[in-house]
């Protein structure tokens, strides 16, 4: 019953809002069709602005993880987060999860096959990926796209709260599942 | 982020060669480039629905009536950004957008909000606090119910998906207001902005 609710929730979210704005427009005599074409106009010029700041922090990041360093490191904290029922699996998720998301989604259904629907790895990935957006990609567009390139505390404050994240999410799933 | 850049393709390249990998490394390069001007033009159409849509949202005055709602909060969170100004409602419908798992809309909206927040800015290259702000509570990704997760676990036969999202909702909230605090604390200890034309001058200065 909570699963058909929630399937109807996020199937109807999205077509509600817009029916939501386009009769909320249409009663305030907003003329939609011109004032939404207007607003779409900025849709290209945003999308190539970004493109050098995107061009940098994706290969960087692509190199990165070429580079089997995440791999690398991974290695080095099994036996210390061995101690909190963390897998060697779940390691690479905790990196990779501020650097890509489409990465981060790769390793967590990797797990999920490979580890079963039963198993407290699959839950713990599940929700550490289901907890966190993509660190870097949300700086590289939200600033690139107004041209900022001095971030100051923004990228750190986004990596520690991304690491609290981790902790907290390994202290969640240890004490509920 | 300098530093950063330098670190993310020195380390990998050093790193790359040690593990046998530098010929990875090295094509990483293309495909990298390749994948950022894709991500690029991939979000041009999504970009340009949700902007026209935003136009009309604003037009008919539901932005502001979602702004003036959660007004008491980004008041204390943006106290450097006039409490009428525009910025406001694209951050709280940035904010609307992530909450209710609608990620394509999250980052047309949350890029308007950052043009908006660029234009009170004094230093153009710089970000502000309100932006340092915006973007650590956007990077917190707060998600009322993560859909995408979900999918992937109904398709190995997961028996109740549903049970994720009440520890991940428990996860995603420590961590948006942690990187609330987080920013907070940041924006009393770390060095000021200095205003852009007052660089200017020291340049001007400098130069005679």
């Amino acid at each position: 019953m909570f699963h058909q609710i929630m399937n109807f929730i996020s199937l109807w979210t999205l077509p509600l809002i817009l029916i939501l704005i386009l009769t909320l427009g249409l009663a305030k005599k907003v003329p939609l069709y011109e004032v939404f074409t207007d607003g779409a106009k900025e849709g290209f010029k945003v999308a190539v602005n970004i493109i050098p700041y995107l061009v940098a922090i994706i290969v960087g990041i692509s190199m990165f993880r070429a580079s089997g360093i995440i791999e690398a490191i991974g290695g080095l904290l099994t036996p210390f987060l061995s101690h909190f029922n963390v897998s060697a699996d779940v390691i690479p998720i905790m990196i990779v999860r501020s650097l890509s998301g489409s990465a981060a989604l790769g390793v967590f259904s990797d797990i999920a096959h490979n580890a079963g629907p039963d198993a407290y790895t699959t839950k713990l990935a599940a929700v550490m990926v289901g907890s966190s957006e993509t660190t870097f990609y949300i700086l590289a567009v939200y600033f690139g796209a107004v041209g900022i390139s001095k971030f100051r505390y923004a990228l750190i404050a986004g990596l520690l709260a991304d690491f609290i994240g981790i902790v907290v999410a390994v202290l969640v799933c240890n004490y509920m599942f | 982020m300098n530093y950063i850049f330098y670190f993310l393709i020195t380390v990998s390249i050093i790193a790359g060669a040690i593990n046998g990998k530098l010929s990875d490394v090295v094509n990483a390069i293309l495909t990298g480039a390749e994948l950022s001007v894709k991500v690029a033009f991939s979000l041009i159409g999504i970009m340009a629905f949700w902007l026209g849509m935003m136009k009309i949202a604003k037009q008919c005055g539901l932005v502001k009536i979602i702004a003036q709602i959660i007004k008491p909060i980004t008041k204390r969170l943006f106290n450097e950004i006039p409490e009428d100004s525009p910025a406001i409602g694209d951050i709280a419908m940035s904010f609307s957008a992530n909450a209710l798992g609608l990620a394509n809309a999250a980052t047309p909206i949350g890029i308007k909000a950052m043009e908006e927040l660029q234009k009170q800015n004094i230093d153009k290259k710089s970000a502000s606090n309100a932006m340092c702000m915006f973007l650590s509570m956007s990077t917190a990704g707060f998600q009322l119910i993560p859909a995408t997760v979900i999918s992937v676990l109904i398709s190995i036969g997961y028996k109740n998906p549903t049970e994720i999202i009440a520890p991940t909702l428990l996860v995603t909230t420590i961590a948006f207001l942690s990187a609330i605090t987080i920013a907070k604390l940041f924006q009393r200890f770390w060095t000021p902005q200095v205003a852009q034309n007052h660089i200017k001058k020291e340049k001007q200065g400098g130069e005679i």
